[in-house]
């Protein structure tokens, strides 16, 4: 167990993050920017079904053999000159990252974003071992700063407003007090910009990598990544098995996708394609490269009922057009991964009895699914957790009991019919002193009539109305056939 | 209208349009049989078994699904259904869940081939966008998700209402976002349906509309409910109801 499970219940983070106004401000204008920028670059894009179809069926294809292209992969990036480590779990990958560190005598990482390594709460073994580790992407500097983990997967603040982000740099980096996106870019571009050249290490996260060629690649907009891997005389490479693409061919498609579904760009303002460390011929780059890869209970995700989740190419494009994200932010899901990819992904992780909350949060609305650029159905897989969260027992007792009752009446025409007529009869009782209007209802129904009021069930039913109907018109021909 | 369209349909009118809302359900007869459809309605039929299987008690919506089935398997006619979400549980869900039963799975398939949702019916299989419908007020339509994106019914609803005469048309503000309602979900998430719903009722109100329509009579429950404890003297109908010739 990995992902730590949170001391306060997922209902209690979401009344939080509902009461929380400075968080809906951020929610708000981070949501449309980026809802607008990747409509604006898909409505561009003249393949998108067609491309979107196809990055589909290379997931599913390299998912369907992933131990041979696991294989190539290593072979590859041998070749070139790295080295491959495997992670059973995320205890396993923080340790080689510490033996990696201590045989360098590190001191001192840079890091670009890796949500791997927030998988493995990799920052925290380090620094237990007297390692400094200084985030190098924008927004997970602020996190860090702020001592928060990133709350979205691909814009770590994206809970934060740039007013917040002014007040955390004055009080932790001394900058004047300001609201210019411009100028605490600049202080942290110069602040980081030491780090990188005094860093003996650099870890990055692995958007692809390519089997055929063993290369990684890692798209990124603020050069801290190119940094990163290049500058310190180590670069480590952290990255789920699942996130293999065959060859450079398929690469381009899967970027194509990417960059659009996840900010609007037709590419990332920096692509980097990485084989190897340093050749003796080159100028730049790391002495060694180490890549490893972490399977923390993907290949068991891989043989079950939601393997297609590992389809994701992390863009983010689910969070940002999720009402249920819109309301409550990443961080109220309390998982590493958030929106409706984590939803799904966490509880196929981690285990569905301690995560049963994620998959009860969505209407199944089909937004997710409907942006999502290799189509993954996570309706259908929240259903799924659903099921397995009622299998392992986690279904509240009254509404289990509730369903059971409902599908034994619903089974038995006369019985249902009795009840809908006790059920109208109770609601016509309890809205009759507002004009049949229902301002409480008893528990545990009265959740909805905290914000709702609810209508009394309509004096005559459909089937009451129906038959009276037939009724009336068998009279009217048994009537005109007499006559 | 198309020459060789079906001329009887089973009627699945839906529990919640049994209980709540009858009146859409008489409104869905008329329309059907103004156009010479005949309508049959199964009456032991209830409820398609949707908040189990979305609740995750599969078992108990298998239960519900099998005496749906049953009971519509008894006639040969298409099967229509006033409500995109109970739709999408007819056509998509049940051969899903029944995939592998040996009497149950052909019988969900052979039921999803011929179920359709109401303005489904009306547009793809009759043909039929211009109805003799009048409403001499504002109106915007709702697209709920499971007919929206479960279904994948965008414009139908749309081509009719733009033929109601004197009734002006407007889209609302994100028309397109989920309402918050998502059944159980109203009530085991109360408080992010609540946030959802608020927004919705902002962008209609803002709308200034005298009518909210939808082809799901489960979001105008949320809806209506939220509407109503704001004070708001926004009406909410079922699509038949606005498309019902005896209102005209």
């Amino acid at each position: 167990m990995t992902i730590p499970v949170p001391n306060v219940t997922f209902h209690e983070r979401v009344d939080a993050a509902l009461r929380d106004p400075i968080l809906h401000t951020a929610l708000d204008r981070s949501m449309s920017r980026f809802s607008e920028l990747r409509r604006a670059a898909l409505a561009a894009f003249a393949d998108e079904s067609a491309t979107r179809a196809r990055a589909r069926l290379i997931r599913a294809h390299t998912l369907s053999r992933l131990d041979a292209y696991l294989e190539q992969f290593e072979a590859n990036v041998q070749r070139a000159g790295g080295q491959v480590h495997f992670a059973a779990d995320a205890a396993a990958l923080n340790r080689i990252v510490g033996e990696i560190a201590r045989a360098h005598r590190v001191k001192a990482v840079v890091k670009g974003k890796s949500m791997v390594s927030e998988e493995t709460a990799l920052n925290d073994a380090l620094e237990a071992e007297g390692i400094r580790v200084v985030e190098t992407d924008l927004g997970e500097y602020i996190v860090q700063l702020a001592g928060e983990h990133p709350s979205h997967i691909i814009a770590p603040a994206f809970h934060k407003t740039k007013e917040q982000v002014g007040q955390l740099f004055h009080e932790k980096i001394n900058l004047p007090l300001t609201d210019d996106p411009a100028v605490m870019t600049a202080a942290a571009r110069a602040k980081l910009r030491w780090e990188f050249l005094n860093a003996d290490m650099g870890i990055s996260g692995v958007n692809f990598g390519v089997a055929e060629t063993g290369s990684i690649c890692l798209v990124e907009n603020e050069g801290n990544g190119r940094l990163t891997t290049t500058v310190p005389r180590v670069h480590v490479a952290v990255m789920g098995i699942e996130r293999l693409v065959p060859n450079l061919d398929d690469l381009a498609v899967m970027l194509q996708v990417l960059a659009r579904s996840a900010t609007g760009q037709k590419l990332s303002v920096y692509t980097n394609l990485i084989t190897g460390p340093r050749k003796n011929d080159e100028g730049d780059g790391p002495a060694e490269l180490h890549i490893i890869l972490l399977d923390n209970g993907r290949s068991r995700v891989l043989g079950g009922e939601v393997a297609e989740i590992l389809y994701c190419i992390r863009c983010g494009a689910c969070l940002n057009a999720c009402p249920v994200y819109r309301e409550i932010g990443g961080h109220a899901y309390g998982s590493v991964y958030s929106g409706p990819v984590g939803a799904v992904l966490t509880p196929a992780l981690e285990g569905i009895a301690q995560w049963s909350a994620l998959p009860q949060a969505s209407t199944l609305c089909g937004m997710c699914k409907q942006v999502c650029p290799v189509q993954i159905d996570i309706p259908r897989m929240l259903l799924v957790e659903r099921a397995q969260a009622t299998h392992a027992g986690k279904m509240a007792w009254w509404l289990r009991l509730g369903l059971h009752l409902y599908a034994f009446t619903a089974t038995k025409p006369a019985l249902y019919r009795l009840a809908a007529g006790g059920a109208r009869l109770g609601s016509r009782v309890l809205g009759a002193p507002q004009q049949g209007w229902i301002k409480k209802l008893p528990p545990p129904l009265n959740a909805w009539t905290k914000t709702r009021d609810f209508p009394a069930f309509a004096q005559k039913s459909f089937r009451a109305q129906w038959e009276a109907r037939r009724a009336r018109k068998d009279a009217e021909r048994a009537g005109d056939s007499h006559a | 209208m198309n020459v060789n369209a079906p001329r009887r349909v089973q009627l699945f009118v839906t529990c919640l349009i049994d209980t709540l809302r009858p009146e859409a359900g008489m409104a869905v007869v008329r329309v059907l049989e103004a156009l010479d459809i005949a309508v049959e309605f199964p009456n032991a039929q209830t409820c398609c078994g949707q908040p189990a299987f979305n609740g995750g008690a599969w078992d108990d919506a298998r239960a519900m699904g099998r005496h749906t089935l049953d009971v519509l398997s008894k006639s040969d006619a298409p099967i229509v259904v006033p409500s995109g979400s109970c739709g999408a549980m007819l056509t998509h869900h049940y051969p899903e869940l029944f995939a592998g039963d040996a009497k149950y799975g052909p019988l969900a398939e052979n039921i999803a081939a011929r179920t359709y949702e109401f303005s489904q019916f009306l547009v793809e299989v009759l043909g039929v966008t211009a109805l003799n419908a009048r409403l001499d007020e504002r109106i915007a339509y709702h697209p709920s998700c499971h007919l929206l994106r479960g279904m994948n019914i965008v414009n139908p609803p749309r081509a009719l209402l733009a033929n109601v005469r004197d009734a002006e048309l407007v889209e609302l503000d994100g028309a397109e976002e989920c309402c918050g309602f998502g059944g159980l979900f109203a009530i085991k998430m109360d408080a992010i349906s609540s946030a959802m719903m608020q927004r919705k009722l902002d962008a209609i109100q803002a709308a200034q509309v005298q009518t909210l329509v939808s082809c799901d009579v489960s979001c105008l429950l949320h809806l209506s409910g939220g509407l109503h404890r704001r004070g708001s003297q926004v009406k909410t109908k079922h699509l038949a109801e606005i498309l019902d010739p005896q209102q005209a």
